[in-house]
């Protein structure tokens, strides 16, 4: 294992981070702001419970998964798109290094930041209102495994992509559309009944549902199935994560 | 000396069918300076990528340092640097970060110092913490270089170092390449400039269309040079040569009607005044005479042409 290398990746991927740090820290902090004045007040206020929890607190896991699954996929995929877009990724590809170790600092430092942001929305959330958190292991695993998955999923897009355009297709028109729709805002009882059945094959609905029973012990969809979800997904994004490597695809000729 | 980096047989298609290496065979020895030379098209870029990992070999082994290059990745890439021909370089970055950044890749352990002793070599020092974007053309040639000695390879790949520079430049990266080889770098540098190749190599290898047609010490190649040709145009044509002249590199050319003596201008005597003398002694008169230098450049034009 060549540590040097995931630790050089990983530091010089977190300080172009901290570097624009305002904007990583202050653009999730006033959208948060933002969602609780318009549906937590404006809402919030003609719905008054959403399954015994308050309507203003049952939308913060949701708004955190909001902001956690974008930030990873986003950081993602431009970490690695850059590269390739200005050539600088040739010293990645001639360097002594194995596909796991080049997405351990990708997707660790993506991930990374991920989780700062979402810990950041936690905090300001707590100003708004009462939170508790019912299982904070499982709380922690959560967020843990979908800062990973996502920003493994934003690796292969980045890879992927041969344009800005495309960078930003699939968060737009994919990511933000399932998180939207995942239950991130109201409860999947709240739906008309074909609806509910359309809903369960939104793959983003069982980490949204998972994460929230974490907080509050209720959810849309068995916990067990929200795990092994989460759980495949990880696997999934690391196993096109390592063909991508093994065939070169888009990245060695 | 052996061979640091030794290639056999390689080859190289690339997905759109064009064949950029033909069986590619040569070994570069510890220490040496190697330039290869050739148009562009002629594979050089292709040859560095595949030695270094940017390019799967289609066919053939490579090995750097006893390390075959697929199989055994690790060990031959961490002896290489590699100095690309685009000023391929994060904009938004400062020098010491990407040195950093490059030392850490290779699997060197942060060592500031020596990052330091690099940038101080290579006049970079007073820019460390410049953003790239704001350094000149020459300063992101240094900073790339010095992205590649960072992490200390004992084999050093330069892609076309002096495409787009200034001649002041052009010599000053001569002196970084001379300066290196004194530490014992092995340095393999492409160029389709003949006389960078003769500057700093010691040795050429002439590449076009995916082969190589010759690798030769620069010293034999600049002797075949220095060989001049002495054109006499006789008045009237002559049936055979002097007995005087017979056993001079004198040769008999266009049905008689000149001569062609070929000389060393490195000798201390060419031979011209004596040969001149005794044409004349044998009676025969002379109308014109012309001389005739073979360059590196002609020899090269003629090797790439025979292959065309």
């Amino acid at each position: 294992m060549n540590f040097p290398a995931v630790r050089a990746l990983y530091t010089y991927e977190m300080v172009r981070f901290f570097r624009t740090l305002m904007q990583s820290f202050i653009s999730p902090v006033i959208s948060t702001s933002l969602y609780f004045v318009v549906f937590g007040a404006a809402i919030g206020g003609s719905i008054d419970t959403v399954e015994g929890v308050s309507y203003g607190a049952f939308i913060v896991p949701g708004l955190i998964m909001l902001s956690v699954m974008t930030q990873a996929t986003t950081n993602a995929s431009f970490g690695i798109y850059f590269p390739k877009f200005v050539g600088t990724v040739y010293e990645l590809l001639s360097a002594p290094m194995n596909f796991l170790e080049i997405t351990i600092g990708y997707v660790g430092a993506a991930a990374t930041k991920a989780l700062f942001i979402g810990v950041v929305i936690l905090a300001t959330a707590a100003l708004f209102v009462d939170i508790t958190i019912a299982h904070p292991f499982m709380m922690v695993l959560f967020l843990l495994l979908t800062c990973i998955s996502f920003a493994l999923l934003g690796f292969i897009i980045g890879i992927w992509a041969r344009s800005f355009e495309q960078l930003q297709l699939i968060p737009l028109l994919v990511i933000t559309p399932l998180v939207f729709l995942g239950g991130s805002f109201y409860s999947v009882t709240m739906l008309p009944p074909i609806w509910q059945t359309i809903t369960h094959f939104n793959p983003v609905l069982y980490l949204i549902s998972g994460f929230r029973w974490s907080f509050f012990g209720v959810a849309d969809v068995p916990i067990g199935l929200s795990l092994f979800a989460i759980s495949l997904f990880t696997l999934l994004g690391l196993g096109v994560v390592w063909l991508i490597f093994r065939t070169g695809w888009r990245i060695r000729q | 000396m052996s061979a640091i980096v030794s290639i056999r047989d390689l080859t190289k298609t690339y997905q759109s069918g064009y064949e950029a290496l033909k069986g590619v065979t040569l070994d570069i020895e510890e220490g040496e300076i190697i330039a290869l030379l050739g148009p562009n098209g002629a594979g050089k870029t292709t040859l560095i990528s595949t030695i270094c990992g940017i390019v799967t070999p289609s066919s053939g082994t490579i090995t750097v340092g006893g390390h075959d290059v697929v199989t055994g990745y690790r060990g031959a890439r961490s002896l290489i640097g590699l100095v690309p021909q685009e000023l391929t370089l994060d904009s938004f970055e400062t020098p010491m970060n990407t040195c950093r950044l490059s030392r850490g890749l290779f699997g060197k352990k942060r060592d500031d110092a020596y990052i330091e002793k690099v940038l101080r070599q290579l006049s970079l020092w007073d820019k460390k913490d410049s953003k790239i974007i704001a350094l000149s053309g020459g300063m992101k040639r240094r900073v790339l270089i010095a992205k590649a000695l960072v992490h200390e390879p004992r084999v050093l790949f330069l892609d076309e170092p002096t495409a787009g520079v200034d001649v002041e430049l052009r010599k000053e990266m001569w002196e970084v390449v001379r300066t290196l080889r004194e530490d014992g770098v092995t340095i393999i540098l492409t160029t389709h400039y003949i006389e960078e190749a003769e500057a700093i190599a010691d040795r050429i290898g002439v590449i076009a269309k995916g082969e190589v047609l010759l690798v030769q010490k620069t010293g034999d190649l600049m002797s075949q040079m220095g060989k001049k040709q002495l054109r006499i145009e006789l008045v009237s044509p002559a049936k055979s040569l002097p007995d005087a002249v017979a056993d001079r590199a004198v040769e008999l050319v266009d049905d008689g009607r000149a001569l062609i003596y070929t000389y060393d201008t490195t000798k201390e005597r060419t031979g011209i005044t004596a040969l001149l003398n005794d044409l004349q002694s044998a009676g025969l008169q002379m109308a014109d005479l012309t001389t005739h230098e073979s360059s590196l450049e002609e020899i090269f034009v003629d090797l790439v042409k025979e292959t065309a």
